[in-house]
């Protein structure tokens, strides 16, 4: 079976006219898996079982004509920071190896309602931190467009799992692009949701007032059905809300696109530069008006995130004791007392980035630096969402470009945190101020691509989906 | 560039074990990235209210009702390293 010109659209279509079992789909996206992903190292963890049986239940279902779910068949790969009952959930760490997931996440319990089948697992890096999956503490996976860079990250298991044609689409999580960045260098469509409008219930917490889970997918159409499947206010998420959908229909000869004169600086590779800057153009030569903007504060938005994500990072992971989460006495380091205890555990499981931002935010939490580090980076981060409201009061999207870099070589910025924290610089201050933003490939470099990001105010996915469609057609 | 005495004090706040030639690599990183973030300090913030979170937050409450009894609770218990009539057991501390 050819998988890889299928959609989740195209695949439900071939479903419904009974052209293909989901047993079938199943069972030819394993069998992808088994052979190709020794090159690729997408998946942690594999549900072949588990997802054949679902798939022989789903068949059933249609084949008694019952009311047929809207993603029914269609097979898919979540990041192993997100749980789903009795399967592994590593987040990417030694810590968590032998944990398995006590429950379903809510995203989870709403996909699998819509009759989605869960093919496995996805590596990340170790606790979302990263930009390139190669701070996982288990393998690291490789871009399916070249194999020698990184797929980016953290959810680059996802991204290249769409990206190589292992499933329909990937479940990820966004704290300062983690879905965005890496759906920009595996050449796919990501979308990070406004805070707050899918629920984080099962997602292992990073950083809690920048977490959100998105879809992956390979075109902006099946973004957009994933994304109805997993949006809704959750009585398990206190921080989660009802969708206040703003569907007001739009033409593209009307919208207002603000590009941010600050995010074409320095730094920015020349192509990617040019590639976006085409994308631009081929929205003004369909009608519309295009701006400069600016965002004055953006340059802050590295350091003031450096800040707010290692301290909200140092508070969550505290629970990780080494007693609670599926290390058996055995593998659990010897020691005298309890306090030794939790320094072994956490000095041997934690790999460096993680044990390096647990102390950079138990640094900027500690007496004497509260203030002038963490309540001043709040208050900057105020400053950062203000840009935004300002700017939207003249433009109704900002355009930027997803990464200021091409995908890049594994090794390249992995000694030096800095260097990675960058490529993250066109994709945080979106977390910071809480709006939804999409990604998705506009272009070409070689085999390398490039992605545009598409910026909204909060509740505009409708508006994002639908100008990011026009591109697409 | 912060001590290796901070360093050190750190990572005992956080309950991470560092070994000896660690404490300077973590003194080295993180000295850089803090250097990286004093570029907040060019900002005034003298009349800003910090944003603590994308959302207002308000308490948003709801009856203190048990759920999920029974199977969930045997799950979380079998995670566990060691479990005494139903408790999780850990080192004696004093």
């Amino acid at each position: 079976m050819e998988l890889s010109n299928l959609t989740i659209t195209k695949a439900r279509e071939l479903i419904l006219k009974k052209e293909i079992s989901v047993f079938e789909l199943t069972k030819a996206y394993l069998e992808k898996i088994k052979k190709e992903d020794k090159k690729i190292f997408a998946f942690l963890t594999l549900n072949e079982k588990g997802a054949l049986e679902r798939a022989r239940e789903i068949d059933e279902m249609i084949f008694e004509k019952r009311e047929i779910p809207v993603l029914a068949g269609i097979p898919c790969a979540i990041k192993d920071n997100i749980l789903v009952e009795g399967m592994r959930c590593t987040a990417g760490s030694k810590i968590l190896e032998n944990y398995f997931a006590p429950y379903d996440a809510t995203v989870v319990k709403k996909i699998k309602e819509a009759g989605a089948i869960i093919l496995g697992k996805t590596n990340l890096d170790e606790f979302a931190m990263g930009s390139s999956t190669e701070n996982s503490a288990f393998f690291k996976t490789k871009n399916p467009l070249d194999l020698e860079r990184v797929p980016g990250g953290s959810s680059g298991g996802s991204a290249a799992a769409v990206a190589a044609d292992f499933c329909l689409f990937a479940l990820g999580s966004d704290t300062g692009g983690s879905i965005r960045q890496p759906a920009s260098f595996c050449e796919i469509v990501g979308l990070k949701p406004t805070y707050g409008t899918v629920s984080r219930y099962g997602l292992i917490a990073f950083a809690s007032s920048l977490d959100q889970i998105g879809p992956l997918t390979k075109t902006v159409k099946d973004c957009q059905i994933v994304f109805e499947v997993i949006k809704g206010e959750d009585e398990m998420d206190s921080t989660s809300l009802r969708f206040e959908s703003k569907n007001q229909s739009f033409e593209i000869k009307d919208l207002k696109i603000g590009v941010p004169k600050e995010y074409f600086v320095e730094g920015m590779e020349k192509e990617v530069e040019e590639a976006i800057k085409k994308a631009i153009e081929k929205y003004e030569k369909m009608g519309a008006t295009i701006l400069e903007i600016s965002l004055p504060h953006t340059e802050y938005a590295l350091p003031c995130y450096y800040i707010i994500a290692p301290s909200e990072a140092s508070a969550n992971l505290a629970r990780y004791d080494g007693l609670r989460y599926g290390l058996k006495k055995g593998e659990r380091s010897k020691s005298e007392n309890l306090l030794e205890q939790y320094f072994k555990t956490r000095g041997e499981k934690f790999g460096p980035e993680v044990r390096r931002r647990i102390m950079l935010g138990t640094y900027a939490l500690s007496a004497g630096y509260y203030e002038a580090y963490y309540l001043r980076a709040e208050k900057v981060r105020a400053l950062i969402k203000k840009d935004f409201d300002e700017a939207f009061k003249k433009v109704d999207l900002i355009f930027t470009p997803t990464s200021p870099t091409l995908p890049f070589k594994f090794g390249e910025k992995i000694e030096d945190p800095l260097k990675m924290y960058l490529s993250d610089i066109f994709t945080i201050s979106v977390n910071l101020a809480g709006l939804p933003a999409l990604s998705f490939p506009v272009g070409k470099i070689g085999k390398l691509p490039v992605g545009l990001q598409i910026i909204g105010p909060a509740f505009s996915e409708q508006k994002i989906f639908q100008t990011a469609q026009v591109y697409e057609s | 560039m912060i001590s290796e005495k901070e360093v050190k004090h750190i990572a005992k706040l956080a309950r991470i074990g560092l070994k000896e030639k660690e404490v300077k690599k973590f003194q080295k990183e993180l000295s850089s990235i803090l250097d990286y973030i004093e570029k907040l300090k060019e900002v005034d913030v003298s009349k800003v209210e910090p944003m603590f979170h994308p959302r207002a937050t308000k308490n948003v409450f709801r009856k203190d009702e048990a759920k999920n009894k029974g199977e969930k609770i045997s799950a979380l218990l079998e995670a566990m390293a060691e479990v005494k009539e139903n408790y999780l057991k850990v080192k004696k501390i004093i």
